[in-house]
């Protein structure tokens, strides 16, 4: 088809209908106060990772509980894996555990076994 | 001359009515509807502890019994008038005329009636209830539990905050126990339809008792509850009868959409219109939330504007089942002290 140069905007909606929840379910069977987690962000407000780059872990937690995970591929390897957001979190998730199942679960997803 | 009339025959007013037979007085209770145990009646479990709310309910019919309390069923009062010596008459729907020393407001709260958030659907979809008629629902299962419209439900979404916090139903304030009612209510359907995806969708999450706060994380953690931060705007239908929530994820910034088979929303607590006619009839001082006005929030909380005149429970304000018992007791005692100064 020609193309005319227009471009429509992708939808900002969430749509819960279509999430991908392969990596947030792998994670969850293997740490499951995970998803305990309150987004009161004291976890960010710690990060040395966070404190020079965009790097938010917050944030990270909801995009992959919306199923983002190319996003996720791009932020993980931001992180320093200090532990000091383990130490600050109010609900005791075990954070930095989580950040090595993200890593896990995402090259796990590259070779399609989940 | 009665020692204390007792308007209201639900906890508070059965409680109020114990202890102060307990401590020697003669006590009336009148209540509007053919049975004691108000609101109670019409829910299936409670909260923190999920335990029954007939064990509750049967526990206060029995010690009605013990004591051979003195209730007048089926009889509303339409007025509470202040004498001159001090006393209070009292008229009601029937033809009689109770003369007491004291009175005691245990008139309790109103739901409120989520269909004037129009825009949630409610009596409209099928598939919308309120969280007192899934407690009916419950109370009366028998087999699976089907939505409305028959169905085994595979989503289920709870909005909390329906009349509450909302300014445009007229309803600034928090009524504090919907927050814990939807946890408990989301585990419990998680229990009996474990295949379901289950969302609360809050503004702010008040778990403000003891228990409340380990209940919440049961549900996020054992049961897997999706707790989603922004307020309902509008609710559509699907051909096929399931429904379409539209909600900001406030914490992702995102506007979603989540598509579920049955919507409860979470109903708040509200003035009942007796306590209109209280203030009406006898000049009784109510907050700006409509409920009565304490004499004092911190020391005198059973006391109102007038002198002889008490509360107890939830005429003051939204309340648990445990802090209606105890600010029950608490009104026993300071009406004791009342009498025996008098």
């Amino acid at each position: 088809m020609r193309n005319f140069g227009f471009t429509t905007t992708k939808s900002r909606t969430i749509d819960y209908e279509k999430i991908d929840t392969r990596l947030i379910s792998y994670i969850l069977q293997n740490e499951p106060s995970f998803n305990a987690c309150l987004s009161c962000g004291s976890c960010t407000a710690i990060c040395s990772a966070g404190n020079l780059t965009s790097f938010n872990i917050r944030k990270l937690s909801l995009q992959i509980r919306l199923g983002d995970i190319e996003n996720t591929k791009l932020e993980i390897d931001k992180c320093m894996l200090c532990g000091k957001c383990l130490l600050e979190c109010p609900r005791g998730i075990n954070t930095r555990n989580v950040i090595m199942l993200i890593k896990k679960g995402l090259n796990i997803i590259d070779k399609n076994e989940i | 001359m009665i020692d204390v009339l007792i308007i209201g025959g639900g906890i508070a007013g059965i409680e109020t009515a114990c202890s102060l037979q307990d401590l020697g007085y003669e006590t009336v209770i009148v209540e509007k509807e053919r049975t004691i145990g108000g609101h109670l009646n019409n829910w299936d479990t409670l909260f923190p502890t999920h335990r029954p709310a007939s064990e509750v309910l049967e526990y206060y019919t029995e010690e009605t019994r013990k004591r051979a309390l003195t209730i007048y069923l089926n009889t509303y009062v339409t007025s509470i008038i202040k004498l001159d010596d001090g006393t209070f008459e009292v008229n009601t729907s029937r033809d009689v005329i109770f003369h007491s020393k004291t009175v005691v407001i245990a008139s309790g709260y109103s739901l409120f009636n989520a269909e004037r958030k129009e825009e949630y659907g409610y009596k409209i979809y099928d598939n919308v209830l309120t969280s007192a008629d899934l407690e009916k629902k419950l109370k009366t299962l028998n087999g699976e539990f089907k939505t409305p419209t028959d169905k085994v439900p595979e989503k289920i979404a709870f909005i909390h905050c329906v009349g509450s916090r909302d300014e445009k139903s007229g309803n600034h304030y928090c009524s504090k126990l919907c927050c814990v009612t939807a946890v408990k209510q989301a585990i419990h359907m998680k229990q009996i339809c474990p295949q379901a995806d289950i969302f609360c969708c809050y503004m702010d999450l008040r778990m403000y008792g003891p228990g409340f706060e380990e209940m919440y994380r049961e549900a996020q953690e054992k049961y897997h509850i999706q707790f989603i931060r922004g307020r309902l705007s509008e609710v559509g239908e699907n051909a096929d009868g399931t429904l379409q929530l539209k909600v900001e994820d406030t914490l992702a910034a995102r506007p979603s959409k989540i598509k579920v088979d049955m919507l409860v929303l979470m109903v708040g607590m509200e003035s009942p219109q007796s306590t209109a006619l209280f203030k009406e009839t006898c000049g009784l001082q109510c907050a700006p939330n409509r409920f009565i006005q304490p004499n004092d929030h911190h020391i005198g909380s059973n006391k109102t504007n007038i002198d002889g005149l008490f509360t107890a429970g939830t005429s003051i304000g939204p309340m648990s089942i445990f802090d209606t018992i105890n600010h029950a007791k608490a009104s026993a005692i300071t009406i004791k002290n009342y009498l025996s100064r008098n």
